[in-house]
């Protein structure tokens, strides 16, 4: 018995000692001053190939193109569902002196508005949501989702020859309800008589559920599937296991899933809302703005799936929607 | 509303039901062992998506899905040996290293995902493999017989389980020693080895369940694939009453509900999809509350037990 718990006692030790090992490099004291300090928080995986995917790689783009880790020092917590997970690790992050954190998740607000006050130095920006609580402290940034909706759905519609287009949702809240809400809008512009058929999952995580619910739309006779949120991955791949069915993707470009059926994705770039987030804070400006990424400032893009052959009116019409959407003289009502 | 009677969403139903029930079956089917030797083991989400993990990462690197296959019952079965050597040996509550494991389990998937694989691939899974003459069925053919291996084996399972309790004396010891392991250990049965053994078993299952998802249902792994599937297979145990049959009843009206609410919303039924996602659930709470398995419960369950006390 006694040997039996200091076997128990080593063991714990030992793993202990493993976890407290000098965690990342410590970051090289930049010669050129202090490194900037940006933490951010994500509701899942950053490669879920949609929305925690999305802000990573912008985020990994930005300290790229600022000069690496010397210049600015990214720290980041994945797969923080749970909003308490989310706030203990928001506020974690802000006490330890981060300049910029970023809640990604709408389901964050809350802990954003509570944990802002106390840190009045700290840089906070949360989203998808245009809410800053009148902080000076806060950003608030979203999606106009249903812009590149309606493009995917003017392509879809000029696309679907059996005239029946299967939606996959997760759960009917946010941009994935945006997206869809101007996806459906733009395949009516093309065609009011084709069928759009939408499911919703009531998971953003439920792969297998989601799976069927692709399969239920092709076995009812659809031939073009769009869905939104990570777990649309099986959605992907229902579609290239029937073949001939077209896939429509957003949050991030889901083209390497399905080369050759993958028609086109809306992209999500942070990109230009970090920086301004960042210039802003040079000069003394830290929150109380909202940002929306829209086709018009580059923050949606409509990415093409060059492996897949687009007939050249198709392409027109498409980029017409798009010139129309950043013009103003195609409204999409989210 | 008369379209959901149309031949074609009948199959479709079936079908999604078949195909959805997998995963639960091969999961609760494994924690019956486990639960009717008395070890009650809530990490099988953990398991699950280890063994998805391990299957997915064997097949793509080997090119085999028998071999991807394998590694998800190695995986299973090391999760297995890490579960009982903390609740059986170590006699640590049950419950609660059960969740250790849960999140041991799904970080250690998503970390070697990460660092191995990294982004979402897909990979040409089991494919369906009609069964002669049984398949050229109308309607049940199609939905029943012209599905994975995988699938089949979960329905397999059921009889399987069934002759393993009732009919072996491997099953008779497991529960003797589920319900009264005083006794059995004083008729010279070693209950350390029967749950070790049992508990082990069902992480086998349980990591079959996971590949099942990424070798032949999903096709792909995605971090924490399941969802949340190995706690309702955990529920399922409890609702069939710890019997192989009662739990394919419960996987079985899980999934068809869940079949037929997809098929709703597709055509346009007037139900909310907020309703019918709970459908499925509700239900199942439903039948739950109108049978009560309480009487059946293993008397040992979450009890550990120490040679020479009570």
């Amino acid at each position: 018995m006694k040997t039996r718990s200091w076997l128990v006692v080593l063991l714990v030790i030992v793993v202990l000692a493993a976890g407290c090992a000098p965690q990342a490099a410590p970051a090289a004291g930049g010669a050129a001053g202090k490194p900037l300090r940006v933490a951010v928080v994500m509701p899942s995986a950053t490669t879920d190939m949609a929305f925690s995917q999305s802000m990573f790689e912008a985020l990994k783009a930005v300290q790229k193109d600022l000069g690496g880790e010397k210049a600015m020092e990214l720290k980041y917590s994945e797969n923080m569902f749970k909003v308490p997970d989310a706030a203990a690790a928001l506020r974690d992050y802000a006490s330890q002196g981060f300049d910029i954190v970023i809640g990604h998740g709408s389901q964050y607000g809350s802990s954003i508005q509570e944990i802002a006050k106390d840190f009045p130095k700290t840089t906070f920006a949360w989203g998808t949501d245009v809410n800053t609580f009148g902080l000076p402290n806060v950003y608030a940034y979203t999606a106009a989702a249903e812009e590149g909706g309606y493009v995917n759905g003017v392509l879809a519609g000029k696309l679907s020859k059996a005239k029946k287009i299967g939606v996959t949702g997760p759960v009917e809240v946010g941009d994935a309800k945006t997206y869809i809400d101007g996806f459906v809008q733009g395949v009516e512009s093309v065609d009011k008589n084709i069928k759009v058929s939408k499911t919703w999952t009531g998971s953003f995580s439920d792969v297998a559920l989601m799976t069927e619910a692709a399969k239920t739309h092709i076995a009812s006779g659809a031939d073009t599937l769009t869905g939104s949120s990570q777990s649309v991955v099986g959605s992907i791949g229902a579609a290239k296991e029937k073949g001939n069915v077209l896939w429509f993707g957003t949050q991030a470009d889901q083209a390497s899933l399905g080369p050759n059926f993958v028609v086109a994705s809306q992209v999500y770039d942070w990109n230009g809302i970090l920086k301004q987030m960042i210039e802003n804070r040079k000069k003394g400006k830290l929150g109380g703005e909202k940002f929306v990424l829209q086709l018009k400032n580059s923050g949606l893009k409509v990415a093409y799936n060059p492996g897949y052959k687009l007939p050249d009116d198709v392409k027109k019409a498409g980029d017409a929607a798009i010139e129309g959407i950043k013009s103003g003289s195609i409204k999409v009502n989210p | 509303m008369s379209e959901i009677f149309s031949v074609t969403v009948l199959v479709g139903i079936l079908a999604s039901a078949i195909r959805l029930a997998t995963p639960y079956l091969y999961a609760a089917i494994g924690e019956s062992f486990a639960q009717t030797s008395g070890v009650v083991n809530l990490g099988v989400e953990g398991i699950m998506l280890v063994g998805a993990f391990a299957g997915f990462y064997v097949a793509q690197l080997t090119g085999n899905l028998w071999l991807g296959l394998l590694g998800a019952v190695i995986a299973g079965i090391l999760m297995g040996l890490l579960m009982s050597f903390i609740s059986v040996t170590l006699r640590a509550e049950q419950g609660i290293s059960g969740i250790g494991l849960y999140m041991f389990g799904l970080g250690l998937s998503s970390l070697l995902f990460k660092t191995t694989i990294g982004t979402v691939k897909t990979i040409v899974g089991f494919p369906p493999v009609k069964i002669p003459v049984l398949g050229d069925i109308p309607i049940l053919g199609e939905a029943l017989f012209n599905q994975s291996v995988l699938v089949y084996g979960a329905f397999l399972l059921v009889p399987l389980a069934w002759w393993l309790l009732d009919k072996t004396t491997l099953g008779l010891k497991t529960k003797a020693v589920g319900q009264n392991p005083a006794a059995a250990d004083s008729l010279g049965v070693s209950v350390l080895r029967n749950r070790y053994f049992n508990v082990c078993l069902g992480a086998a299952l349980a990591g079959v369940a996971g590949a099942s998802l990424s070798l032949s249902l999903v096709n792909l792994f995605q971090e924490n694939l399941t969802a949340g599937q190995g706690f309702i297979a955990v529920a399922l145990v409890y609702f069939g009453g710890w019997r192989p049959l009662g739990i394919l009843a419960g996987a079985l009206l899980f999934s068809t509900v869940n079949a037929i609410q997809l098929w709703v919303q597709v055509l346009g039924i007037g139900i909310p999809a907020d309703i019918a996602v709970m459908l499925p659930y509700l239900l199942t709470i439903a039948a739950l509350a109108v049978t009560a398995n309480r009487a059946r419960q293993p008397a040992a369950l979450n009890k550990p037990f120490e040679r020479g006390e009570n």
